[in-house]
């Protein structure tokens, strides 16, 4: 992933974001507080508006560079979105900026290991893993598929194919589980049978990030 | 010819997005005595700046809870609060700005309701001041209803936190050290339980239509304080009833007997008037007094709300001579007020 792309998932993610900001809120009213896709819409918002500041990304670029485009989006989405979404999705991206910043020329596997240090991110700081109804259920099979892709020698568009695929299956997973962490788990059993707002944004970020690889 | 803005719901308000900065920014207005906003960290501070050598407390989280936390700065209670959006717990750059705003040299409590987003932006402001303020935290997870096991996020904070910033706040103001302030803060934690129900559901201003749905005769026993259900959805009974709900698994939690002393904290949900709630007081005392529990302390009224949620919530905490001193020490702040 290039600085260009990286500039164009994350202006795509909030477009996406602020389309399904009310279906997101919708989701988080039958489980959780509702107010998810109105915190994502205004955390993705103000990435734009960080990016919008800044020169137009050129075509070639240095792990370093979009390792750096990476950590301030991170720390955008850290001040502005609040709620536990801002911490979690905000080291999600500290952590995969990292992994770029350390390639020189970012390569597919630098991408597949980025998406790998997202997911253990989240899991670390929300001390959390998979099974618990939450956003992990997205991501981690996405990282996962995102691996195998990549050890049978497929291209990044063909790695975030897998992930895209393994994302939205991940999310519609989280529709009979008991949500044991997150505001969800105060419902116990009530929380079996409706789809997981995080794990639905989560998607959306995965989806997002293989459509603009797809675009080249 | 322009057209009348219409607004999206039947709340007192300007535009939806501002609902939050002007709310804060009245209560500078109304207690300039008592308070100053910073208005671009969204943190309310006490007047007249930190206090040279006093333990400073800071709180915050997401608003519509008021007068929770804004309401409770002042003298002999908290020295700063963060407010988030609605029901969105604040962004650890506020509680960085709260934290450096309010020391004194003696260090900073940071008093922390059990949600997974407060939780973790407060962790993530501790470790922004690190090095240059002494931070000590306190959780509160007083909420009954949710059991507290490996299969939730944990019991929630809801009323003991009231309680706990004015008793922890006189601690700090007699001169307590950070460690002892953080002490009594743990204590009244642990010497306090709280359980809610409501009567109807509430409107996120942003969001335009209720969290949840309730029948008009039913209500909702276990309720947390941001529209999240609670444990069980239960026919319309009297509040004599509904009090003994509350009461029992707080009684059997904290192990009370028969001559044991209380604070009795009832509290409004936002929509309930304070004729009812004296009504749920009466009903609570009664129990209490067949049970042998002295109502040595009582606090009743809106103080930790869920916007116009109908309903109440019962906060039991078990007295001993250092937290009564403590609830019976001058306070002035917006919403409590006595001695001063």
């Amino acid at each position: 992933m290039n600085l260009q792309q990286t500039d164009a998932w994350l202006r795509l993610a909030a477009a996406r974001l602020h389309e399904q900001a009310t279906a997101l809120t919708r989701l988080d009213q039958a489980i959780g507080d509702g107010d998810h896709g109105i915190n994502m819409d205004r955390g993705f918002s103000a990435v734009v508006a960080m990016l919008d500041a800044q020169p137009a990304p050129d075509g070639g670029s240095s792990g370093q560079a979009v390792g750096g485009l990476l950590r301030q989006a991170g720390q955008t989405l850290i001040r502005t979105v609040g709620g536990a979404s801002g911490p979690l999705y905000g080291t999600a991206l500290l952590r995969a900026g990292a992994v770029y910043a350390r390639a020189e020329t970012p390569s597919v596997a630098d991408t597949v290991a980025a998406m790998k240090a997202a997911a253990e991110g989240i899991g670390s700081l929300g001390r959390s893993t998979t099974g618990e109804k939450t956003m992990l259920d997205a991501l981690v099979p996405a990282a996962a598929a995102a691996q195998a892709a990549f050890d049978s020698g497929h291209d990044e568009s063909g790695v975030l194919a897998a992930a895209r695929e393994a994302a939205t299956a991940g999310a519609e997973s989280t529709v009979p589980m008991l949500a044991t962490k997150g505001r969800a788990s105060y419902l116990g059993e009530r929380s079996i049978g409706h789809q997981d707002p995080g794990a639905t944004s989560a998607a959306l970020l995965v989806c997002a990030l293989a459509d603009v690889i797809d675009r080249g | 010819m322009t057209t009348p803005t219409v607004t999206r719901v039947k709340k007192l308000l300007n535009r939806v997005e501002d609902v939050v900065p002007e709310s804060l920014a009245g209560l500078g207005a109304a207690h300039p005595d008592l308070v100053q906003i910073d208005a671009a960290n969204r943190v309310v501070l006490r007047a007249g700046g930190p206090k040279r050598g006093k333990v400073g407390l800071v709180s915050g989280g997401g608003s519509g809870h008021e007068p929770l936390h804004g309401g409770f700065v002042g003298f002999g209670m908290l020295d700063a609060a963060c407010a988030g959006n609605v029901f969105t717990s604040p962004t650890p750059d506020q509680m960085e700005a709260a934290t450096r705003a309010v020391d004194g040299g003696a260090g900073v409590l940071h008093i922390v309701k059990n949600y997974t987003g407060d939780v973790l932006n407060f962790q993530m402001a501790a470790e922004l001041v690190a090095g240059d303020v002494e931070v000590a935290s306190v959780v509160t997870n007083d909420d009954v209803a949710v059991q507290d096991s490996l299969y939730t996020a944990g019991r929630r904070g809801v009323g003991v936190t009231v309680l706990l910033e004015k008793i922890a706040g006189a601690r700090a103001e007699e001169g307590g050290s950070l460690a002892e302030v953080t002490e009594t803060a743990v204590k009244v934690n642990a010497y306090g339980r709280s359980m809610g129900m409501a009567l109807t559901s509430c409107v996120v201003p942003a969001a335009g239509t209720p969290t949840f749905e309730l029948g008009d005769d039913e209500m909702e026993i276990g309720i947390g304080i941001h529209g999240e259900p609670g444990r069980r959805r239960v026919p319309l009974a009297p509040v004599d009833e509904v009090a003994q709900m509350l009461l029992e698994p707080i009684v059997s939690d904290l192990g009370l007997k028969s001559g044991d002393s209380v604070l009795a904290f009832v509290n409004g949900m936002g929509g309930s008037p304070l004729i009812e709630l004296y009504v749920a007081f009466n009903s609570v005392s009664k129990i209490l007094q067949a049970k042998g529990i002295a109502v040595g302390r009582s606090l009743v009224g809106n103080y930790i709300t869920s916007l116009e949620m109908a309903g109440f919530s019962v906060t039991l905490l078990r007295l001993d001579d250092e937290l009564t001193r403590l609830w019976d020490a001058p306070v002035h702040t917006p919403a409590l007020r006595w001695r001063v």
